[in-house]
């Protein structure tokens, strides 16, 4: 089981940590929302939960809960441009549907 | 898809590095402020250095308003326009404030109804809400002009037992005040707080709280920082000022001082209290009163205050009884209030309870240290470390919806008080009446959930499965009391419920729950995908069935027997196939049956526009 990230994205999570100042790395899970059932939640990580299992991969820790991992599992995380907007994108292969803002999905 | 940013844990916004933030204990005597300054809170004097500010505001004539010791000295020259103790007013009525005893000096706006009393002062009508904001202003300008910086939010204690319209005055005069409240804080538990004990991963505590002129007694119960009050007791008429009168009694018939005018009895009055603080340094006190001399000793005020004593241990006793426990269960015993430094209450306690009472924090200061060490936590000035969890919800709170799955409304280590609302529709054509069964839990089945309760919401309007919009709105309260309210949006119906979720609930049971959702992480989710694909291939299969009801002319030979056997496939894939073959299915029949849809589409374009253009014509002629 894991999770990886691309290089652009690992570099604009580094960046933004710095900035912070603090924290252990981010939180990749999932919650069950609006309309296709599941959506994404990136966090800052202060302290691991029990359980949390940790994923470092090109300097980044990538922190997940074992009940989100299930659904997220070999998912990578990508740092993109897309016009004006800038942000991280996850391209999840468990998710078998997305709705139509993509901030929900299902598997 | 939509992109992301990372957001702060707990979802909160980005914070700067530190923010100026207060504890209150807003008391019905004194009030106190405290807040941070590095790794120890203290409380914030005044521009005389004062820490206790009196609870009293007097009104002018000029519209001007005085808090604190001005206000005071004021009081007995202007009594009407001088408002003391106006936390016992808070969430009362008319009728209710009348009865009390300084009720008498004021004079009542008869223009209010009694249920929103106010009373007519020297600068205009003001309700409880109105004078405990311009205390809050007060003790605002006192931190704001102390830390030199604007103040951006607050933790206000309470008393234990006060009600939900009495937290809710409080959090609307701290609002008019322009104080942001970050929690109302039980008064108990901030003793504990002060005292450290958030930190321990479990234990029963009892507060003694003996004031001025009331007395409460909470027992809590503590499991990794959270805490719940489990009993209170106490009487709002005993206090110090009691066991003054005691000495005073004395005075007057023992000691044969009469003292008959007013202003000899206040000296007298005032004498008596500064025994009783001498006897708590010092054994034996010499008392002096005009040509009288003598003494009073330890041993002899303990008798003259025996009465009041027994009383204080009586309540405790009582307390325990209420909670089913034994003083021997009762990990530690935290002393708040000026009048436990007096040895007497001090050896009382120890007795009853079989140890030593914490005392080491000043008695009238450990609830504003409490608050402010709250307020500093969750202001964000807390590094990671050292972040204390407080009054958590502890499992998840959900409701069931179709396929007997969870949808969890309130995720688990959400912070308390807190209120979250989503919206659910009617699974059915018609459906009048929804079933609400509230589950606490992390499994995403409502049977490997734990059940709180069940009820009904009626009275839906009729209409297609989907359009109906119910919003179940889940509120907790600062004392883990979770209301659970329906709401259909397009009539305003509504049905709700109250629940304690803790209820049964012990440390054990919570991590036993938190572990097999781990365990079954897997199981859930394929169970989970596999109920969804459920209750969505029956949700097609009723649709379509419907369709062929109302458009039956539609279809073509042989159509309806070729869905009748898709739809055979795809129930039989329902009794236990995996997700991925009822999707399958689910889309055979959706394929199948997607000409039929289109002609009914189109049919009821065509009767839409003709609708129109028949309307256009006879509105032209």
């Amino acid at each position: 089981m894991a999770i990886s990230i691309t290089e652009n994205a690992a570099r604009h999570v580094s960046a933004q940590l710095a900035n912070r100042g603090k924290g252990l790395g981010i939180r990749v899970g999932v919650k069950t929302t609006g309309c296709s059932g599941m959506a994404y939640v990136l966090e800052f990580v202060d302290k691991l939960e029990v359980g949390d299992q940790v994923f470092e991969d090109q300097g980044v820790k990538i922190i997940v809960d074992p009940k989100s991992l299930v659904y997220i599992d070999g998912t990578e995380m990508d740092f993109v441009k897309q016009g004006v907007n800038e942000g991280f994108e996850f391209r999840n292969p468990n998710a078998k549907g997305e709705c139509g803002c993509g901030e929900s999905f299902s598997v | 898809m939509a992109l992301l940013q990372i957001s702060e844990p707990g979802g909160e916004a980005a914070r700067p590095a530190h923010r100026l933030a207060v504890g209150i204990d807003l008391g019905t005597t004194n009030s106190l402020v405290a807040a941070s300054c590095g790794d120890k809170v203290e409380i914030l004097p005044d521009d005389k250095g004062r820490h206790l500010v009196p609870s009293v505001v007097h009104y002018s004539e000029d519209g001007s308003v005085q808090v604190g010791h001005e206000a005071r000295a004021r009081a007995a020259a202007d009594p009407s326009n001088t408002i003391a103790s106006v936390k016992r007013w808070l969430g009362k009525s008319q009728q209710e404030i009348r009865q009390s005893s300084q009720a008498s000096r004021y004079q009542f706006d008869e223009t209010r109804a009694d249920t929103a009393p106010a009373i007519i002062t020297a600068a205009g009508s003001r309700d409880p809400v109105q004078i405990s904001a311009d205390i809050l202003s007060a003790l605002r300008d006192q931190a704001e002009s102390c830390l030199k910086g604007k103040l951006e939010g607050a933790v206000i204690t309470v008393p234990a037992y006060f009600n939900d319209s009495q937290r809710q005055q409080t959090k609307d005069a701290a609002e008019l005040a322009g104080i942001k409240v970050l929690r109302l804080l039980n008064e108990p538990t901030a003793a504990a707080v002060a005292y450290g004990l958030d930190t321990e991963d479990q234990g029963a505590v009892v507060v003694f709280d003996l004031g001025g002129g009331t007395f409460d007694v909470s027992l809590l119960s503590m499991r990794q920082g959270v805490f719940e009050v489990l009993a209170t007791g106490g009487d709002t008429n005993l206090g110090g000022d009691d066991f003054d009168q005691a000495i005073f009694d004395w005075l007057q018939g023992g000691f044969a001082a009469k003292a008959t005018a007013i202003a000899e009895q206040v000296e007298l009055r005032t004498y008596a209290e500064k025994i009783k603080q001498q006897l708590s340094a010092d054994d034996e006190v010499a008392v002096e009163w005009s040509e009288y001399s003598g003494k009073l000793d330890r041993e002899e005020f303990r008798a003259l205050v025996k009465p009041l004593v027994d009383k204080t241990i009586l309540t405790c006793r009582r307390v325990l009884r209420d909670a089913g426990m034994e003083p021997g269960q009762i990990d530690n015993i935290v002393m708040v209030g000026g009048a436990t430094r007096m040895p007497v209450i001090r050896e009382a306690v120890a007795e009853f309870f079989g140890k030593q009472p914490l005392v080491s924090i000043d008695p009238d200061k450990a609830v504003a240290i409490g608050a402010g060490l709250q307020a500093d936590v969750l202001i964000g000035n807390k590094s990671a470390g050292k972040f204390l969890l407080l009054d958590v919800n502890p499992l998840s709170l959900g409701i069931e919806t179709m396929g007997e799955l969870v949808e969890k409304i309130i995720p688990r280590n959400t912070t308390i008080p807190v209120a979250k609302a989503q919206e659910f529709t009617t699974f059915k054509d018609g459906q009048t009446a929804m079933s609400i069964h509230v589950v606490q839990g992390e499994r995403e089945l409502v049977s490997d959930c734990r059940s709180l309760a069940r009820f009904e919401l009626r009275g839906i309007p009729p209409m297609v499965a989907g359009a109906a919009k119910i919003r179940v709105t889940f509120q907790v309260d600062a004392d883990g009391l979770l209301s659970v309210v329906a709401e259909e949006l397009s009539t305003g119906k509504k049905s709700e419920i109250q629940i304690k979720p803790s209820y049964g609930l012990n440390a054990d049971t919570i991590e036993t729950m938190l572990q097999s959702s781990h365990e079954h992480a897997k199981q859930d989710m394929e169970i989970r995908a596999q109920r969804e694909a459920q209750v969505e291939a029956q949700q097609i299969i009723d649709a379509i069935n419907a369709a062929r009801e109302s458009d039956g002319h539609l279809l073509q030979p042989g159509e309806s027997e070729r869905i009748d056997a898709a739809i055979e496939r795809l129930k039989q894939a329902i009794q236990g196939a995996s997700s991925i073959e009822i999707h399958e299915q689910t889309e055979k029949l959706n394929r199948l049956s997607a000409d039929f849809a289109a002609r009914r589409m189109d049919l009821h374009i065509k009767s839409l526009q003709g609708e129109s253009i028949n309307a256009i014509e006879s509105a032209e002629e």
